[in-house]
């Protein structure tokens, strides 16, 4: 059965090889039939490494560890939720995973396209399955996750060593969010994979106008939003599971992750500048491209150990490749922006410093800086040998100094940027639009300063927030109640009609909102307090209003591990509030201990308990206790942000059907050009400005 | 190109700032890397810098003392005296024989104040990428 895994991964390897050169050929000669055959060669990786796949979950459910692979990373007692995630808890099934994951999207990208653009589609097809062919190599050649224990033995024979039971899953990876984070995450690294064929590909077939960016936009969507709940799941997951009381804490691999977010965000911002306006052409393509070799970056900072991080990944030698693939992409991307810059020139120039474009080049400024300087922040160690010979490492201050300013502009803009026009805004428009917010604002904020909301960041956080919340609030009433007055509904029922009518723009202020939540909660760190205590039986410890009692410690034990853990009552005003138990879990198998957190959330505060080990002098057990206001606002923010990017991927809801010339169309937007002369298209807003 | 003007020296104050408060992070929070052997010849200004080092645990070395625990690291024969004052128990993985990284300040004496430590068990199992070979005690 291994055979069968490894050969299918071979196969997939060769496909892809077949896709890439017959694709190049195709181009070139010019023959359909050669590119209709490298793009089934394409779809047919995706069939190929799907066996694999199945054949390695195969292993892992039948516990077969003989397997070097499936011996490291399950046992035998795990529950099979955890074997089927197994599969990507090491090196070796995590390439496989992204492999799978990358052939899933280019088999759709080219699947759904199979009819369409003809002059870009055979590019975007060499493209993927140069992707391909990289993560293929590493899978068939470098890590394979098909290794079978044992060698050679006398004759030349394989012979081959079964382990009675695995070395189990690693415990940190066996919490429910572990089995959702890593698909989610790879699923935006690899998602950007798409958006980049697109644009490399118009780039070098010098294909017209804005095309790709229609094409891609709800690919990079997509992508964007995997990113995203990925991010947040591996946030919970830390503040969870790690038992250190945060949610993030600018470790290499968490902003590894953060960086093709950022420069995605900007993409997705500043698309708008060229659909709009013809502008920024070459910002974009270029923002593709990084943001694709950032999501490249990410995997190699997660896989390779280059940079040390508390997710403690051994080093391996698999940096070197994925130095040389980033090699090769910046070298392709820089030889096909060279070669075709003349198709790349602006249409429009900047008119007024007060408008939506300047609001745009300011987003992507400060998006921009907040990148360099986390990724700058991140490889320092790695800078720093090689240029000075000592390596020197930044922590969280530097992180936080540049980036906290730079995430409250960005705030700031949330607010004000959708409502300035395009070209030029008037200072009656202005007062307009922001006066009421503005006042809520700088209320909200003066109210919050009695209730002993003070320094000077969280203070600005709460006022923008409230900013931020009311002019999407206004946004959506201005819309809807032109809505209800005509067609006599309420308020509510039109705003949804009024969503429905134009996601992509209400989407996005509805991602707008979940972002504002985010930063709330955010801000409740600043408030945030802790005490550690030993405790005895009877003890008692006190943070924040809670006063917290230790009733007993037990140890308890099943096949999997033992746990030691605390009964803790809790006592509010008084009165006793509910019973916590922080845990310890030492794991059999991998003879690793966890902690077990004990969180009592609520909107206002978490009450966060960790039983922090033993004073083995005293040999009694070690309380860590903290108070972690607003917290539950970012995971709330999160599925609201998740929410509005679903809504802002759905068509439009055709409110009543015109006829309009294609070419008054301004956007390509699920209409294609061969429908028709004219196409039925909702009645737009005039003074609406997505 | 007015507005275009107003959007460079914009982006150069912005920029700027941003600078300014890297550069501050940056001293706040500098840590460099040190082995024991290369402590030992430090001089100057680098004495007082916040640095990790990394070694194995002397084996009967570790002595739990009031407010604080001391134990030795060493590190290809050479050694370091180290006292850990953080207030997160050690993690259980910090035994006789584990691989440690400490983070902290040297003293003029040579002793190594230490408020964050971090352990890699010397387990049986080969340290595979995935498994958590280091457990964080500090906030890092």
């Amino acid at each position: 059965m291994d055979v069968f895994g490894s050969f299918a991964l071979l196969l997939a390897f060769i496909a892809a090889v077949y896709a890439f050169s017959a694709g190049i050929a195709g181009i070139i000669t010019r023959r359909p039939l050669l590119t209709k055959s490298a793009r089934n060669a394409g779809m047919a990786v995706f069939g190929l490494i799907t066996l694999a796949v199945a054949s390695l979950e195969y292993f892992f459910f039948t516990d077969n560890f003989s397997l070097a692979y499936v011996a490291e990373h399950s046992n035998r007692a795990l529950p099979a939720f955890y074997k089927f995630a197994a599969l990507w808890a090491g090196q070796e099934g995590s390439l496989l995973w992204w492999s799978w994951l990358l052939s899933t999207y280019a088999f759709f990208a080219l699947f759904l396209n199979r009819k369409k653009h003809p002059e870009l589609m055979p590019y975007v097809g060499v493209i993927l399955a140069g992707v391909q062919i990289f993560f293929l190599t590493l899978n068939n050649f470098v890590a394979s996750p098909f290794h079978v224990l044992g060698g050679v033995g006398a004759g030349g024979a394989m012979h081959v060593a079964t382990l009675s039971d695995g070395n189990g899953l690693n415990p940190l990876l066996q919490y429910p969010e572990m089995v959702i984070h890593p698909p989610m995450l790879y699923s935006g690294y690899t998602g950007f994979t798409v958006p980049f064929a697109f644009a490399l590909a118009a780039l070098l077939g010098r294909y017209p106008g804005e095309k790709w960016i229609h094409i891609t936009r709800r690919w990079t969507m997509v992508a964007w939003g995997f990113q995203t709940v990925g991010i947040l799941l591996g946030m919970h997951w830390a503040y969870a599971v790690l038992g250190w009381g945060g949610y993030w804490a600018w470790d290499p691999v968490e902003n590894a992750s953060l960086l093709p977010w950022i420069t995605g965000t900007a993409f997705l911002h500043s698309v708008m500048m060229q659909e709009k306006r013809g502008m920024m052409k070459v910002w974009n393509v270029w923002l593709v491209f990084v943001t694709f070799m950032l999501c490249i970056l990410g995997t190699m900072l997660t896989r390779s150990g280059v940079v040390s991080s508390v997710h403690a990944f051994a080093e391996s030698s698999i940096g070197g490749w994925f130095v040389w693939f980033l090699g090769i992409i910046l070298a392709v991307c820089l030889v096909a922006w060279y070669k075709n810059r003349d198709y790349l020139r602006s249409d429009n120039q900047l008119d007024s410093i007060v408008s939506r474009e300047s609001s745009f080049l300011f987003n992507n400024l400060v998006l921009l800086a907040a990148c360099f300087a986390v990724l700058w922040g991140t490889l320092f160690p790695v800078f720093s040998e090689w240029f000075t010979g000592s390596k020197i490492s930044v922590g969280p201050p530097f992180f936080n100094k540049v980036n906290i300013p730079i995430a409250l502009f960005l705030l700031l803009l949330t607010g004000i940027g959708p409502l300035l026009a395009w070209r030029k805004t008037s200072f009656d428009a202005l007062k307009r639009n922001f006066a009421w917010p503005l006042a809520g604002g700088i209320a909200a904020a003066v109210v919050a300063l009695f209730f002993g909301f003070v320094g000077f960041y969280p203070f600005m956080c709460l006022m923008l927030c409230v900013f931020v919340a009311l002019t999407i609030q206004a946004e959506f009433y201005r819309g809807a109640r032109v809505i209800s007055q005509r067609d006599g509904t309420n308020l509510l029922t039109a705003a949804g009609e009024l969503t429905m009518r134009n996601t992509r723009r209400y989407g996005g202020y509805v991602v707008h909102f979940g972002m504002v939540l985010i930063f709330i909660g955010i801000c409740g760190t600043a408030f945030k307090q802790d005490i550690q205590k030993q405790m005895a039986p009877g003890d008692t410890l006190t943070i924040g209003p809670y006063t917290l009692v230790c009733q007993n410690f037990d140890e308890t034990q099943n096949d999997n591990y033992t746990s030691q853990r605390a009964t803790l009552e809790v006592f509010r005003d008084g009165k006793s509030e509910m019973m916590l138990y922080p845990s310890r879990r030492f794991f059999l198998a991998s003879q690793v201990t966890e902690t077990m957190v004990a969180v009592e959330s609520s909107p206002l505060r978490d009450l966060y308990v960790v039983y922090a080990g033993r004073n083995p002098d005293t040999n009694q057990p070690v309380i860590h206790a903290y108070i972690n206001p607003l917290v539950k606002w970012i995971w709330f923010g999160g599925i609201v942000v998740v929410l509005g990017t679903g809504l802002a991927m759905l068509p439009n809801r055709r409110a009543a059907i015109v006829l309009r010339p294609v070419a008054e169309q301004a956007w390509g937007e699920g209409v294609s050009p061969e429908a028709g002369a004219a196409v039925a298209a909702p009645i737009r807003r005039t003074d609406g400005h997505d | 190109m007015k507005a275009r003007g107003k959007f460079i020296i914009g982006s150069g104050i912005i920029v700027a700032t941003l600078l300014v408060l890297a550069y501050a992070g940056y001293t706040q929070s500098k840590t460099y890397y040190h082995t024991i052997s290369e402590v030992a010849t430090l001089h100057g200004a680098a004495l007082h810098q916040r640095m990790r080092v990394s070694g194995d645990v002397a084996a009967g070395s570790i002595e739990h003392l009031d407010g604080r625990i001391d134990f030795v690291l060493e590190e290809q024969g050479k050694k370091m005296p180290v006292s850990y004052t953080g207030s997160d128990p050690l993690p259980d993985t910090f035994k006789d024989g584990a691989q440690a990284l400490v983070e902290g300040k040297l003293m003029p004496d040579g002793h190594f104040m230490a408020d964050q430590v971090q352990a890699k068990c010397a387990s049986k199992y080969q340290a595979t990428p995935g498994q958590p070979a280091a457990m964080n005690t500090g906030k890092s």
